[in-house]
């Protein structure tokens, strides 16, 4: 079934996936949406690796995207912990808000 | 595990150890400090066997002592590789030698975050001997820096007003000289493929590792500019009079008396027999600014109104001469070098101590406060009064042997380089003379009763080595002069260029012939 | 072995007992000390000099490698010949008298042991010069009894004028240093040695310098040195300060050995001197110069001291004179006599302050014939005897040396002759002054007692006698051959009248007719002041090199150079980096969406540049 469904598509999906992502940290503001759109860009970068994975058919891609899948889901245990600390303090999750190193 | 590895890691040990003492208990910390201290000072005088007896230390013909070759880092290469040799050992024994007086002038002098204190100095002795038996040059660079970072806090917590800024500009020369060192010795990682300076000299004296004469400029001149703020060498001194006022003085004691020669060795270590060439064509300019800081050093010494800046010049132009006999490239001259620092090191060191003790009774450096001490403390006067002429150079003290092999190195190559450079010599005598007569002599200074006392017991003891080296090192050479000797004979063969140096080399020639002329008075 | 190095050791012992424990003895023991260790030297001395024989060669101990360093070898070595034996004979002898003079004179002075413990350790230093065998050792003690010299004149810590002088007195020498050391070096560069007999085996067959050689050169920066210690001018203006000293050690050191040292290193260096007769020229007549006008300022003093530290300065000139003409031993015939009659002068004339409580100025004395008899009859000795009247010491080193000037060059025995009677004016002067017509003072004049008088009374013996006794130049003849020239007696006889002439016009101006110098100096005037101010070298000195370095040195190196320029770059360039750094920080808001923003943008930049790039390969 290789020929099934192009690579470019795929990789066409992971594009718009990602920029969707970027969009998304760029224009939401509040710091929950942020941090999925942060997954969102993560996801799709998996997406292309397993795509190029299967398509070159080496393992080193799947291999990526594991460790990519193992730090994201770490970085959202700290991140929802950071989040929530931020929330209990300022009561607010709009991220201009909580802007501290600006002086 | 060689005496030389308990030597070097037991400061650091001592130093964790320190940390882990309770904050709460001062004497305790002082203590385990001082006895760590003695212990490793007691430890390093083993170092001096070879010394005394070649044979022992199975020295196998090299003049090293107590190597130690294990690899550090596997990739890129870099070797944990230490040794001793004539010229490092007494700076070794320097460092050991200070740091327990530093340990016991400080012992009512600091008063806050005294652990913290007490572990610096032992972290800067530990940076201190590293430096100085480092022979792979990643691992010099690391001790470098490593000297760097307690210095740099025992300026900034435990200084006077203006800390910060004399803290931050320490910090900043030094580096802005360190950095341009590391990029050179990374470009000669990738010239030679190591890191190990017996290696590196090893192979450029075989042939197998040649540099353009424009390259070895280019290094010659980035490890110069390091060592060259580090010693310092005029104009780069600014730094210094700046960090000696603010620290306190231990850190003063320990900055003039072992830090400044980390330059110089470096100098002589490194550039010499590296990039002989280079050092050959650069010494002119060397010279010339050598010899405008004897004397400028001494002229703007004179009119300081305060004791440590005073001292602090009077370093830019003590260290001059010990620049001047490097690059006469000869073996008085280099011996004389290599015998200035240890001077310096010993009679500049017990300048800032006295000075320090009378900063602690009156806290005050300005020399108008002062006048009359010798009434009210004689024997504060009259050790001040030996170290001062230890320092100006008096025959049957230390000072005037350096000084002496200095300038009669530079007159074998120029006597106008002695004419110049002596006139520092007169001039030493007038600002230490001139600042001698207005502390000690004369009426006693009215707000100084009740504040002065004469030197105590423990003052007495951290100062007593000082002076026994000074009258010791001035009248009986022979104990560390023929090792100095000997390592430079090695040194000055490898500053010569590479040619040259293998014909001398079969020819065994130079040694014997400077052995022979030697012996004839 | 002789073990010559005992003679400096019991002086050596004697200053570390002294400094060391003397704070909590008695005077007496302190003071049994120092003297036992000097006359312990001192019979150490005779002793040697009795078992070496003839010293027709000279003796050499060699004890240990001092400094050795590629061609540099100096040992730790004393050496005895005749010209050492003759000045440790007199450094020793008239020690041992001064140091038993002292014991009386300091009695009630604090410091009693540190005084005596600095005179013990410049004996150490004296000796060491005189008993060196190189030249480095020899500097050792140069530079040594130069340090004595500034503790001792020092001594009186609360006076500043003491410290002053005592400054001046160690930097001034330490320019004469500077010459002697740079010496040093080139003859080590020229003859690869230091040691006296090596260097003047090697300088003794060059030829004769007549050009500006490096002999030439040598000598006349050993002569540079020989100026510093030996007051010579340019650089004499530190001795009559250093009068600010206990008188002991104005006897001592600053008359009888201590400014010697000159004379003896020249002589040391005759082999060097001899072979280049410019820099001799140089040497007699800076001598010359020295001489006469030293005499002048002498005349007009009126502190006791000031005028025989001049009157040192002017009699220092007339062994240079003998140096500078080739008559060596004429000059340390010189110096012998002139340090039993000069110890015996200051000696004395402590003996006279001591007696008025510390009174100095002359203008104070005055008739004290009587009151302090003992003390007038010894002076009297010194006065004849410096004053050259015939059978005295003075006498015979006196005609010694202004025979040989005349052999050399006539004018300058003319020169001699008028400074000789000049001498004469100016002791007779401060002797009329002293000892005739009415006391001028308010004290109570008071004998000295017998430990002072004694050792004056030695002393007086030696001046009388001493040039008879001892005949030096015939005992140096195998160190300096004589120029058996004709002993011409009408040349002797003028220069003795001159002495004469000069003792009747100071007794004719100041006990006669007291009021002809007043008239005199009104007459003269502007010349008297000069004379009197002492030709305002110090002040000329202070105004051309004092003043401009120290404001040079503050407000252009210090201020400008070191604060302004160095510190100026630096901090500017810590400035332009923290400009840039101003201009920078405003990228960094502080606002994660904006970073977003700017990663984005960049990554797009750097995407789009790629894909041209790429394109542009194909």
């Amino acid at each position: 079934m290789p020929s099934a469904v192009p690579l470019s598509w795929y990789l066409i999906l992971s594009a718009i996936l990602f920029c969707l992502g970027i969009a998304g940290f760029i224009f939401r503001r509040n710091i929950i949406t942020v941090f999925m759109s942060i997954e969102l860009m993560l996801n799709a970068v998996n997406l292309s690796f397993i795509a190029f994975s299967y398509q070159l058919r080496q393992v080193d891609g799947h291999i990526f995207s594991f460790f990519v899948m193992v730090v994201a889901a770490a970085e959202a245990a700290v991140g929802l912990a950071i989040i929530l600390t931020v929330f209990k303090n300022r009561a607010t999750l709009a991220i201009d808000d909580v802007s501290s190193m600006n002086n | 595990m060689t005496l030389l590895n308990l030597v070097l890691f037991l400061p650091l040990i001592g130093f964790l150890v320190v940390l882990l003492l309770p904050k709460n208990n001062p004497g305790l910390i002082k203590m385990v400090t001082l006895i760590a201290a003695i212990g490793i000072f007691v430890l390093s005088l083993g170092l001096t066997q070879p010394v005394f007896n070649p044979e022992v230390a199975g020295s196998a013909g090299k003049g090293v002592w107590f190597i130690t070759d294990v690899p550090w880092i596997q990739s890129p290469e870099i070797r944990y590789h230490v040794g001793l040799d004539g010229l490092s050992v007494w700076l070794v024994l320097l460092s050991t030698l200070l740091t327990p007086i530093s340990v016991l002038i400080s012992w009512n002098y600091i008063s806050n975050r005294q652990k913290e204190f007490y572990a610096f100095l032992l972290l800067l002795e530990f940076g201190l001997i590293g430096v100085f038996v480092a022979l792979d040059l990643f691992l010099f660079y690391v001790f470098w820096e490593v000297c760097l970072v307690p210095m740099y806090f025992l300026i900034g917590v435990w200084g006077h007003e203006r800390r910060i800024y004399a803290a931050v500009k320490f910090f900043l020369y030094t580096m802005a000289g360190s950095v341009l060192m590391l990029a050179a010795i990374i470009y000669l990682y990738n010239k030679g493929g190591t890191f190990d300076y017996v290696n590196l000299l090893d192979m450029m004296q075989r042939g197998r590792l040649t540099l353009s004469p424009t390259e070895q400029n280019w290094l010659f001149l980035a490890f110069f500019l390091a060592f060259a703020i580090k010693v310092p060498l005029f104009p780069l001194h600014t730094w210094l009079p700046d960090a000696h006022v603010e620290a306190p003085t231990a850190g003063s004691v320990m900055l003039a008396a072992v830090m400044l020669k980390m330059g110089t060795y470096g100098i002589v270590r490194f550039c010499l027999p590296m990039f002989p060439q280079a050092a050959r064509e650069n010494a002119w300019w060397i010279v010339i600014l050598a010899i405008i800081g004897i004397i400028y050093g001494a002229l703007v010494a004179l009119v300081q109104p305060n004791m440590k800046k005073l001292v602090a010049y009077s370093s830019v132009s003590h260290l001059g001469f010990v620049i001047l006999g490097i690059f006469s490239f000869n073996q008085p001259g280099l011996d004389g070098a290599v015998y200035q620092m240890l001077n310096h090191g010993i009679s500049t060191g017990a300048l800032f101590m006295l000075v320090g003790y009378l900063y602690e009774r009156t806290h005050t450096l300005e020399i108008k406060d002062y006048g009359g001490v010798s009434t009210v403390a004689p024997w504060l006067a009259t050790t001040f009064l030996i170290t001062t002429l230890a320092s100006i150079g008096l025959p049957t003290l230390n000072n005037f042997i350096g000084e002496f092999l200095v300038l009669q190195g530079s007159a074998y190559v120029n006597i106008w380089w002695t004419v110049f450079a002596a006139t520092g010599v007169i001039l030493s005598a007038g600002y230490m003379l001139w600042m001698y007569q207005r502390t000690f002599m004369g009426e006693t200074n009215a707000h100084l009763h009740g504040h002065m006392h004469d030197m105590n017991g423990r003052e007495a003891v951290a100062f007593l080595p000082l002076l026994v080296l000074m009258v010791w090192m001035g009248t009986y050479t022979q104990t560390f002069l023929p090792t100095i000797t000997a390592a430079n004979t090695r040194i000055l063969e490898q500053s010569k260029s590479g040619v040259e140096f293998r014909v001398n080399a079969q020819q065994g020639g130079i040694p014997a012939a400077a052995k022979e002329m030697g012996n004839a008075r | 072995m002789q073990h010559l190095w005992l003679i400096p050791l019991f002086p050596f012992l004697g200053f570390l007992i002294n400094g060391l424990f003397g704070r909590k003895w008695p005077n007496s023991l302190v003071g049994a000390v120092a003297v036992g260790s000097v006359v312990a030297s001192f019979a150490w001395v005779v002793k040697v000099l009795l078992g070496v024989g003839e010293l027709e060669h000279a003796y050499v101990e060699r004890y240990f490698t001092w400094i050795q360093s590629g061609g540099v070898n100096i040992g730790v070595d004393l050496a005895v010949d005749r010209l050492t034996a003759v000045m440790l004979l007199v450094v020793t002898g008239i020690g041992s008298l001064i140091h038993i003079y002292a014991t009386g004179y300091m009695s009630h002075e604090g410091g009693f042991y540190r005084f005596f413990s600095y005179l013990n350790l410049f004996m150490f230093f004296m000796l060491t010069l005189v008993l060196g065998a190189n030249y480095l050792l020899l500097f050792v003690g140069w530079e040594g009894v130069g340090l004595c010299s500034y503790l001792l004149i020092g001594f009186y810590t609360l006076k500043k004028s003491a410290g002053d002088a005592a400054k001046k007195a160690f930097i001034v020498n330490r320019i004469g240093d500077f010459g002697f050391s740079l010496a040093m070096f080139l003859i080590m560069v020229n003859f690869g040695s230091l040691d006296f007999g090596t260097v003047m085996a090697k300088v003794a067959p060059l030829p004769v310098e007549q050009t500006m050689g490096i002999l030439t050169i040598i000598a006349l920066l050993l002569f540079v040195g020989a100026t510093g210690k030996s007051a010579q001018v340019p650089l004499y203006v530190w001795l009559p300060d250093a009068m600010e000293g206990p008188t002991p050690v104005s006897a001592l050191i600053h008359a009888a050995t201590m400014v010697t040292a000159g004379v003896y290193m020249t002589a040391r260096s005759a082999t060097i001197f001899t072979h280049a007769p410019m820099a001799m020229e140089v040497v007699a007549v800076v001598g010359v110069i020295t001489a006469v006008m030293a005499a002048t300022i002498g005349m007009t003093q009126f502190d006791l001291k000031k005028v025989f530290a001049y009157s040192t300065v002017s009699q220092l000139g007339y062994m240079f004179i003998a140096c500078g003409v080739g008559a060596f031993s004429a000059g340390i015939y010189h110096v012998v006599t002139h340090a039993f009659f000069k110890a015996l002068l200051f000696l004395g004339a402590g003996s006279v302050i001591h007696a008025l409580e510390g009174e100095q100025d002359m203008r104070h004395m005055g008739g004290l014939r009587k009151k302090i008899p003992i003390t007038f009859a010894v002076l009297c000795c010194a006065w004849v005897a410096i004053a050259g009247i015939p059978g005295t010491s003075g006498y015979f080193s006196k005609d010694a040396i202004l025979l040989a000037a005349h052999h050399h060059h006539p004018w300058m025995y003319w020169v001699g002759v008028i400074t000789a009677g000049m001498t004469a004016f100016y002791v007779s002067r401060s002797m009329f002054m002293t000892f005739w017509g009415e006391y001028r003072g308010h004290h109570h004049p008071h004998e000295s007692p017998a430990i002072m008088w004694v050792p004056l009374a030695i002393l007086a013996a030696l001046s009388l006698a001493g040039g008879k006794l001892f005949d030096v130049p015939h005992y140096l003849e195998p160190l300096f051959p004589m120029a058996h020239e004709e002993h011409d007696m009408t040349l002797v006889a003028i220069a003795s009248s001159a002495g004469f002439i000069g003792i009747g016009l100071a007794y004719f101006m100041y006990v006669l007719s007291p009021g002809i110098p007043k008239s005199i100096a009104a007459t003269l005037g502007p010349i008297y002041k000069l004379v009197y101010n002492k030709y305002f070298v110090d002040e000329v000195y202070d105004a051309t090199v004092v003043s401009p370095m120290v404001a040079g040195s503050r407000s252009v190196l210090w201020r400008v150079v070191d604060a302004g320029v160095i510190d100026g770059i630096v901090n500017g360039t810590g400035t332009v980096a923290r400009g840039i750094g101003s201009v920078l920080r405003t990228l960094q808001s502080g606002q994660i969406r904006s970073y977003a923003a700017w990663v984005t943008a960049g990554s797009v930049i750097v995407l789009v540049a790629l894909s041209f790039l790429a394109g542009g390969a194909q």
